[in-house]
């Protein structure tokens, strides 16, 4: 049982008035969440805070860390040999693939060229960990380690090595926060690998799914279809796998019930690429941009 | 016995609001996230119950604050939610102390439950809504280890002096 202490409130001389000092700062409260979601004054207030949350967020990944090197630097030695048999052997086949690659890129430039339209290929990326930290069970947003200093921007696309990963949605001096693709908040738009059908893909919570509520019943949409990025919008550079269609029911009238299975490790990426690259030429101003990306996401919208 | 000295006291509510705050960002296993208990909520009752002087107001509102940017809310949100409990407990904090633990433990999941209903509404506002079962699972959880919270804490400030 919770037991009385000497020093309990004194029934004269009472200090501050309680009740006053609870509106105040209820009031100051309100007035910050009303700056923070509609004015975005108070970035700068954040920013500060984010500093001094900074190490707590480093401790807080650190044991975890700290496991993995430990897990990793003790690794026996048949195992190392093992894993790099396998590596060597997939370079040699990506390399293969690679040369391939490298006439088609170059034809695809030229007639890129030729539309006057340089878009696409990422020009930079910088691999970024995440760290391990919860931020709500009910948001799917995770935390990268690198932030304003690393030249980090709100709306950039970040990628991991299957797929379209999420994108950057507030940016702190040493952190950034990212939404990922399967947050009920996010929307993408993308296509259809082989019958080029245009239509958003959106988030519905679950780390496994995405859901493609705007085709209609007629859509040429089979499972199996790989979902690419469209650049529209110009948020996400275009031609990079989002995911895949697992099923596609025409129950209805109008729209078909479509579902889709991110191609990015959404659940088990350590690492994740952030990418800069150019937009397309015709991606229209900013403010447009932003909305067509993500139409309901207050990370690319407001 | 002697109690512990203000300074000592003072101190303890630091750390163990740092701790709790802490604990909310720890990752955890898939199934248990989303019952993680608030115990730097629980931590601040009990602080406001034993010691109102030195649980004032201003660091119950600041700790919120902190979560806040720790979670990557909208700022404001989780300060005002620990504000609102800790001025109820204040106001409480005569009659429940004579209460019986579970009484208090009703009490405290009534609390609770006042701060999960405000950040389900101000989540709603700035449309974030999310509008499953799990996300009141904290308030039971939270009530159930409120007898823990009250040995732990009674404990800590017996040892110390």
């Amino acid at each position: 049982m919770v037991e009385l202490s000497h020093d309990s409130r004194p029934i004269i001389g009472r200090g501050p008035p309680l009740t006053a000092y609870f509106l105040t700062l209820t009031a100051i409260s309100v007035g910050l969440m009303m700056a923070d979601q509609r004015y975005h004054q108070i970035d700068r207030i954040r920013e500060s805070l984010s500093r001094v949350i900074y190490p707590v967020q480093r401790a807080v990944d650190f044991p975890f860390r700290a496991t993995d090197w430990v897990t990793g630097s003790f690794a026996d030695r048949s195992r190392l040999r093992q894993e790099n048999l396998e590596l060597t052997a997939r370079l040699r086949l990506a390399n293969l693939q690679l040369q391939r690659f490298a006439v088609l890129e170059e034809e695809n430039r030229r007639l890129r060229e030729m539309r006057a339209n340089t878009a696409g290929i990422a020009e930079k990326v910088l691999v970024a960990s995440i760290l391990n930290v919860d931020l709500d069970p009910f948001r799917h947003r995770v935390l990268l380690d690198k932030g304003a200093a690393d030249g980090v921007f709100k709306d950039q696309a970040v990628l991991d090595g299957e797929g379209i990963f999420g994108q950057v949605s507030k940016v702190n001096a040493a952190t950034a926060e990212v939404i990922l693709i399967s947050d009920a908040e996010h929307a993408i738009p993308v296509q259809s690998n082989r019958s080029g059908i245009r239509t958003i893909a959106v988030g519905t919570g679950d780390q496994n799914k995405l859901s493609l509520p705007f085709v209609t019943v007629e859509a040429d949409l089979q499972p199996g279809d790989l979902l690419l990025s469209t650049g529209m919008g110009g948020v996400f550079p275009p031609g990079y796998p989002v995911a895949q269609v697992s099923t596609v029911k025409r129950a209805g009238s109008m729209f078909a019930l479509v579902e889709a299975k991110p191609t990015a490790r959404l659940d088990q990426a350590r690492e994740v690429l952030l990418v800069w690259f150019k937009a397309p030429v015709e991606a229209a101003p900013a403010a447009t941009d932003a909305a067509t990306a993500t139409p309901t996401a207050p990370a690319g919208g407001q | 016995m002697r109690p512990m000295s203000m300074f000592a006291r003072r101190l303890l509510y630091w750390l163990s609001m740092a701790a709790g705050l802490v604990l909310a960002i720890v990752p955890l296993p898939g199934w248990l996230d989303p019952v993680r208990p608030d115990l730097a909520l629980l931590a601040m009752i009990y602080f406001v119950l034993t010691s109102p002087r030195i649980a004032g107001l201003g660091y119950a509102w600041l700790s919120g604050l902190f979560l806040d940017v720790l979670r990557g809310m909208v700022l404001g949100q989780h300060a005002l939610g620990f504000l609102v409990v800790g001025y109820l407990t204040h106001k409480l904090q005569l009659r429940m102390r004579m209460f019986p633990i579970v009484q208090q433990a009703v009490i405290v999941m009534l609390l609770l439950g006042l701060y999960h209903f405000l950040m389900f509404w101000i989540d709603g506002l700035t449309g974030h809504g999310f509008t499953g079962w799990v996300r009141w699972l904290p308030v039971l959880s939270g009530a159930l280890l409120w007898p823990l919270v009250v040995a732990l804490g009674d404990s800590l400030t017996r040892r110390s002096n």
